[in-house]
């Protein structure tokens, strides 16, 4: 077995959504994640048969916990365990938190576009929440597309960044669902782009969704004039349903 | 042309479709943490078909291939193949002409 396997313990559950549950993780010993990393998780079953997923860092508890938010996928194998079955007081195999590539760092001075899917935003929220802790001023705000309000993931919390000092922007897209007043649709680049940090910004961006909605939104924003090395995206390997 | 936007998502970048889909190569830092300490999918690497260049976390990745497969964008070739077997991970790299990485 790998040394890069350890175990931590859930110290609370919380359901974010009907679907999405944050698990709070404590570690033996300290850990730290840059915003957008993920872990490994691995389950084994009594007949030794091993699943290991990848699930997004939600935040970090200083010094020895961290969160992640999983949203529960109806055929998945480890998901529906972690959001419904799961309680506190076990334990979790776990690697990581791991990847260097979609990640914000703090010392990043360029503004930054945060543009989510579903629960891809989780690892966003990640950045949002490093962003705070480390008091940065460069500009980061996050267009966020949901079913519906009810399938809002860190809805509270983002209410509170968006009416603080600096305040967090937040722009949401309702697909299928919204709320009065608020218009229902579909992404296209004519509703994307006002919404989001212009090109003449050169924004680092960071798109984490399904597959579909991370490729049309890259490619609408390089046809658009933004910088493609500057563009970084995390796929889901849920399909989604594509409606 | 508008998009339908995918929010039933899975739980994570895992592999929880079932392998329909592929994943990006940011999905093989657990992985290749266990051959580096420091994270390989920042590495810059060729395509030995192609010749296409870029990062790891950029290949296309699929779960249940079987084991993790990283495959070009450009062309489509294995770049890099991870398996387990007795008790050992395998790293087939034999796609990439070479790997590269900023020194510090």
């Amino acid at each position: 077995m790998s040394s890069t396997w350890r175990t931590a313990d859930v110290v609370e559950a919380r359901f974010e959504t009907a679907t999405a549950r944050t698990l709070a993780l404590q570690f033996p010993e300290p850990v730290s994640s840059i915003g957008g990393q993920h872990v490994d998780i691995r389950l084994t079953a009594p007949d030794g048969y091993t699943a290991v997923r990848s699930f997004s860092v939600a935040g970090t508890l200083p010094p020895t916990g961290l969160e992640i938010t999983v949203e529960e996928l109806e055929d998945g194998e480890v998901s529906p365990y972690l959001v419904r079955d799961l309680t506190v007081g076990e334990q979790l195999e776990m690697r990581g938190p791991v990847g260097g590539w979609f990640v914000w760092q703090p010392s990043d001075t360029s503004p930054v576009q945060l543009i989510g899917g579903g629960s891809g935003v989780v690892p966003l929220m990640a950045m949002v929440r490093s962003h705070r802790a480390a008091g940065s001023t460069v500009p980061m705000q996050l267009l966020y597309s949901v079913r519906g309000p009810s399938s809002i993931i860190y809805r509270g919390e983002l209410e509170k960044l968006e009416a603080s000092s600096p305040p967090l922007p937040v722009e949401y897209v309702y697909t299928r669902e919204a709320p009065p007043g608020e218009p229902v649709g579909r992404l296209s680049p004519a509703t994307l782009m006002p919404r989001i940090l212009p090109p003449a910004a050169d924004p680092a961006v960071f798109i984490c969704g399904a597959t579909g909605f991370v490729e049309t939104v890259a490619a609408w924003l390089v046809e658009a004039g933004y910088t493609e090395s500057r563009i970084k995206t995390e796929r889901y390997g849920g399909t989604g349903d594509g409606s | 042309m508008s998009l339908g936007l995918d929010d039933g998502l899975a739980g994570g970048t895992g592999a929880e479709a079932g392998g329909q889909d592929y994943l990006d190569g940011n999905a093989l830092a657990g992985p290749l943490s266990e051959f580096s300490a420091g994270d390989l999918t920042v590495a810059e690497g060729r395509c030995e078909n192609c010749g296409m260049t870029g990062v790891l976390a950029t290949t296309r990745v699929y779960a249940h291939a079987p084991g993790m497969t990283a495959r070009c964008r450009g062309c489509g070739s294995v770049l890099l193949r991870l398996t387990e077997a007795g008790g050992r991970t395998v790293l087939d790299l034999r796609g990439l002409s070479y790997l590269s990485i900023k020194r510090d």
